[in-house]
């Protein structure tokens, strides 16, 4: 047997999960056939809010191939309310979340009844039948006019639409650091609601073992363990009766960081049943009803000196909840009250956020959650500031950043941002660019008054994730850990199965995983398999989100690895008859110093220890080990984004032009991942900053109900990204990484807005709202010039 | 994304899936390449009971030349219409107009004649039969009728087809040293205009003899910009000249509102696209 001899880390290495997953030869769970299999449909509330008088389902049942049908009293019994794992305060109100609805609908989409029938065309058809009276109730949209006195309520046993007030004021008192200020500025700026659109819509299948009591429940989810954890909760089967299974996953972006209506509905159903059930949303049915994103009005202040030093910053949010509280809806902004002072030292950091109820789809988790919108706003504002005080937007930056020697730095907001480099990104990041040529173009263009306009966008950024420690999660009131569990089986045949606590939903933590594994072990890259998103086969894990795989889930695998060589260290001392001290271990090989013929590799011991004839006296015969990782800090990526746009201002359209990042990961295991998920991550910024937004009409209707509508970029929309990375590890894990996997996301939304107001600026526009569409561009260059 | 119940038939000539259309009353649906029916089946959006497969009746696809007007089967999909030589020589603006339809696999099954008989307004072809002087040709249980791309494009989604008639050809005249140009403003490439303006200039002598002019998404249905056509009879082919006729393009439009554009925008799109789209024109050839 031969190990590895060159490092895998850091190798660019094709992603072993590719073949299936892109040829689609693989498990999804709308793929999944079972005897017997029963298909789910479920009617959904066509109003935004509305009194449900009646729900007869009795006619769906006349139906060819209707086996059951259910409203939501049917199922009451039974069937608890949906999860919040973080009521953010203590006083939060937290309305009751039936999975159908009973007595309310209160936003369109809302399940109301489902129908459980042989084939899911019998479904479909026979929801036309159900009968269901509804009562129209006012809608409630506008998150300002909902918070007045005698505004209709969303749920009116609670007596208001506020469901909690989150205030932080950290450093100095604000409004006394005010006070000495030259420069205060205030703006507002408007995050649109996000529809996440991952690949794969959500799916569950659910396969009952009447006899024992037990469900297996398949569902296209981010948290398989989370899930399990839940369901049992909320329908009352046992935790130890229920198995989930993430098989592949496509996509979540987030929206699968979810405990749905529709999984517990599924297992209630296939329990009352005692049959095997299925059900699958449709594009426009996800529109109404998985998870949104964002949505918030954001009203910032900074203080600042003549010469262009920062003092304080207040900010005070507004945050559409939706309807009702999903998984970690309150949660979402809070994660970005940390990261509204971003790179910069300031002196005073005040922060309010004031969650809101409205009669429209809940929020929740997209990727960034709470980051993007936070340093959209620092970042918007920094602009402003620069134009004030007439500086350079980035020597603004330049002047206010924490400098790279005074890394680890307290951070006005209260945490610990352990390494960075910002000086050497944004040099890096300005080279790149052709920053100074671009700026002399920009000027003769203006000069001459081109109809064509370039601007010039500018996005410094820090993030805190790989959301880890669990005590900080703690004192956040987050209902979960932050740990991540990884196991490592040594097979007899040399052969290494990885177990990790993780979901991959698209990250390809196959490939990464076995690259940690392989350079700690030794062993050959395709020797490694990693096992993951089942609860029996992966039982202990916190599952993916928060850009958290790597640095902790990783982070457990390096780890759990290093314990095994550390056991089979022993073995191969006894072995070899020499002293653990005087073994080297490399390449998979443990060899005695000074007598390289005395050798015995990583996988003769592991079938040593299978047939355990002679280990040393009193080992345990194996040398698998696990690990359960829970870092001391956050990790916080960074990075510099520059991006120029040409902005047509008879038509209003931006076109990108150029856009350079370089970001700041910290150590990199694949780089052929790292640039993937740069690049998708910038898509769905600059998705954000041009195009996408779920609009309502006046009565809370979803008006972008389709793709059609609701414009999703694809790669002819985009340009080339040119990236670049610079390399400062983090020093809260041992693999030195910081995590990857919403950075792009975080940091092109504000650089492509930047760049837009760049280019208008001189033409008398200070503000456009996002998406920046053609239409609003040129409304705004019409209001400038009127 | 289950469509409603329907039946259906798969006629194999012309004369039974007219004689089925006549059968099912009003009650039956065409299909053809299916891009446009099959979503609208797919969000319950059109319920019919028959869905009549016209997609193998031989002979209804492919370009021939009758005389000084190119005959284009109204089967021919996208994908070839582009590629066609008779349809680059004689009338480009087609092949240029149908290069910016949606996206590949759209194009490689969606029709020609499956988009003018769809009359959807945002879509680019039926401004383009109109810019064209297109003719249709429909055959019903009376025979066959020929109607003026004029005449065709009644209201929103409705054509001058009637129920029990289909589609066979698109009969275009031939033009011979006339410039053009589409010029379609979406927001992202595979998306419908917000507004489209397909270009056919004349020129002579400096001079832009005569222009045609047809607007997508400026109404209900299909229009031609007919001021801004005045204005260009005889007008110098020249930047000034030709903004001052474009400037009128949205006269008589009523254009829609949605998250893409106001009615406001829309007609000022329209303007401007016009000059851009007749400048190209008028500089092509």
């Amino acid at each position: 047997m031969t190990g590895a001899t060159e490092r895998e880390v850091g190798r660019a290495r094709l992603r072993k999960e590719d073949a299936r997953l892109v040829t689609g030869q693989t498990t999804w769970t709308d793929n999944i056939q079972v005897t017997g299999l029963l298909h789910l449909a479920i009617l959904r509330s066509p109003m935004a809010h509305a009194r449900v008088d009646r729900v007869d389902v009795s006619p769906a049942l006349e139906r060819p191939g209707v086996v059951a049908a259910f409203s939501g009293r049917d199922l009451a019994e039974g069937l608890g309310s949906l999860p919040c794992a973080w009521p953010v305060t203590e006083d939060i109100v937290l309305p009751d979340h039936p999975p159908l609805a009973v007595d309310e609908v209160r936003y369109a989409g809302d399940p109301v009844a489902v129908v459980v029938a042989r084939d899911r065309y019998a479904a479909a058809d026979a929801l036309e039948a159900i009968e269901v009276d509804y009562t129209p109730l006012p809608p409630v949209l506008d998150l300002e006019a909902s918070l007045a006195e005698d505004a209709p309520l969303v749920h009116a046993d609670k007596g208001t639409n506020r469901c909690y007030v989150w205030p932080l004021a950290t450093g100095e008192d604000y409004a006394s650091v005010k006070e000495r200020a030259d420069v205060v500025l205030k703006r507002r700026y408007l995050q649109q609601r996000l529809i996440p659109n991952a690949m794969e819509p959500r799916a569950v299948v659910v396969t009952p073992l009447p006899a024992s009591g037990e469900y297996t429940v398949y569902s296209a989810t981010q948290i398989p363990h989370i899930l399990r954890i839940m369901l049992a909760m909320v329908t009352g089967v046992p935790e130890h009766k229920l198995r989930v299974i993430a098989p592949d996953v496509g996509g979540g972006f987030g929206s699968k960081l979810q405990v749905y209506g529709e999984e517990a509905i599924a297992l209630t159903v296939a329990r009352r049943l005692g049959r095997p059930v299925k059900w699958t949303e449709s594009r426009s049915e996800g529109y109404l009803a998985t998870h949104h994103g964002r949505g918030m009005i954001q009203d910032v202040e900074i203080a600042a000196t003549r010469e262009g030093k920062l003092l304080g910053l207040k900010v005070d949010l507004l945050a559409d909840m939706g309807a009702y509280l999903m998984l970690v809806t309150p949660g979402v902004p809070i994660l970005g009250a940390f990261m509204y002072p971003g790179i910069y030292k300031m002196d005073a950091y005040d922060f309010t956020c004031t969650g809101v109820f409205t009669t429209r789809t809940p929020t929740d988790a997209y990727r960034g959650a709470g980051r993007p919108e936070a340093t959209y706003a620092i970042e918007r504002i920094m602009d402003e500031l620069a134009v004030e005080l007439d500086l350079d937007p980035v020597e603004l930056r330049r002047r206010n950043w924490i400098r790279h020697e005074e890394f680890p730095y307290p951070s006005v907001a209260g945490l610990t941002y352990d390494s960075g480099n910002y000086e050497a990104a944004t040099d890096k990041a300005l080279a790149l660019f052709g920053y100074d040529d671009l700026r002399a173009e920009q000027q003769k263009r203006n000069e001459r008054g081109d109809t064509v306009r370039l601007g010039i966008g500018v996005s410094t950024y820090t993030e805190m994730c790989g959301l880890a420690p669990s005590r900080v999660l703690g004192d956040l009131r987050y209902g979960a850990g932050g740990w991540e569990a990884a196991s490592i089986r040594m097979l007899p045949t040399g052969k290494v199965e990885v177990v990790t606590g993780t979901s991959p939903h698209g990250q390809g933590h196959v490939t990464s995983w076995s690259q940690i594994a392989a350079d700690v072990l030794g062993v050959s890259f395709d020797d490694v398999e990693v096992v993951h998103g089942d609860t029996k086969a992966a039982p202990q894990g916190m599952d993916t989100y928060g850009s958290r795989s790597l640095v902790v889930g990783g982070a457990a695998v390096h780890q759990a690895a290093v314990k095994v060589v550390a056991k089979a260290r022993k073995v191969a001392a006894h072995l070899l008859e020499a002293s653990e001290d005087d073994l080297e271990f490399a390449g998979g090989v443990f060899s005695v110093k000074g007598s390289p013929e005395a050798r015995t590799t990583i996988q003769e011991i592991a079938l040593a220890t299978f047939s355990s004839h002679d280990l040393p006296d009193g080992m345990e015969p194996t040398i698998n080990a696990e690990h359960v990782m829970d870092p001391e800090n956050f990790s916080y990526p960074h990075g510099t984004h520059l991006c120029a746009v040409e902005v047509d201002t008879e038509t209003g359209r931006t076109t990108i032009r150029s856009y350079v990042c370089v970001d700041d990961v910290g150590r990199v295991v694949n780089p052929l991942i790292v640039e993937g998920q740069v690049h998708g991550g910038i898509a769905q910024g600059i998705a954000q900053a041009l195009y996408e937004e779920a609009v309502y009409d006046d009565e809370g209707n979803l008006v972008s109900g389709t793709m059609a509508d609701y414009l999703v970029p694809s790669a002819v929309d985009l340009p080339d990204f040119v990236t670049d990375r610079t390399e400062t590890p983090a020093t809260s894990n041992p693999l030195g990484a910081k995590g990857v996997g919403e950075a792009g996301t975080i940091a092109a939304t504000p650089a492509v807005v930047n760049a837009i107001v760049d280019a208008l600026r001189p033409l008398g526009v200070t503000e456009v709202a996002m998406p920046c569409t053609p239409g609003r561009v040129w409304q705004a260059l019409k209001e400038a010039s009127a | 994304m289950i469509p409603p119940a329907f039946e259906y038939a798969r006629p194999t000539s012309v004369d039974e899936a007219v004689r089925t259309l006549a059968e099912a009353g009003d009650e039956a649906k065409v299909l053809a390449g299916g891009q446009s029916l099959l979503p609208l089946l797919r969000l319950r959006l059109a319920f019919p009971e028959l869905v009549v497969d016209v997609g193998r009746i031989p002979g209804l696809s492919g370009v021939r030349e009758d005389g000084d007007t190119l005959v284009i089967g109204a089967l021919t999909t996208h994908h070839d219409v582009i590629r066609d030589p008779l349809v680059g020589r004689y009338t480009g603006l087609l092949a240029a107009a149908t290069r910016t339809v949606a996206d590949p696999a759209v194009r490689h099954r969606g029709t020609l004649g499956g988009s003018l008989a769809h009359a959807d307004p945002a879509g680019d072809l039926p401004a383009v039969a109109l810019a064209l002087d297109a003719e249709l040709v429909a055959v019903g249980p009376q025979g066959r009728r020929t109607i003026a791309a004029r005449e065709f494009f009644v209201d929103y989604l409705q054509t001058a087809l009637r129920p029990d008639e289909l589609l066979v050809e698109v009969r275009v005249p031939k033009r011979y040293g006339w410039g053009f140009h589409y010029e379609k403003f979406n927001r992202v490439a595979q998306a419908w205009a917000v507004v489209g303006v397909a270009a056919l200039v004349r020129r002579d002598n400096g001079h832009i003899a005569e222009a045609r002019i047809g607007l997508t998404n400026m109404g209900a249905t299909p229009l031609r910009a007919a001021a801004s056509e005045a204005a260009l009879a005889g007008a110098p082919a020249a930047a000034d000249a030709v903004a001052r006729a474009a400037a009128s393009a949205a006269e008589g439009t009523r254009p829609s509102s949605d998250p893409s554009g106001t009615p406001e925008y829309r007609a000022h799109l329209a303007r401007v696209l016009t000059r851009r789209a007749v400048l190209a024109a008028a500089g092509g050839e």
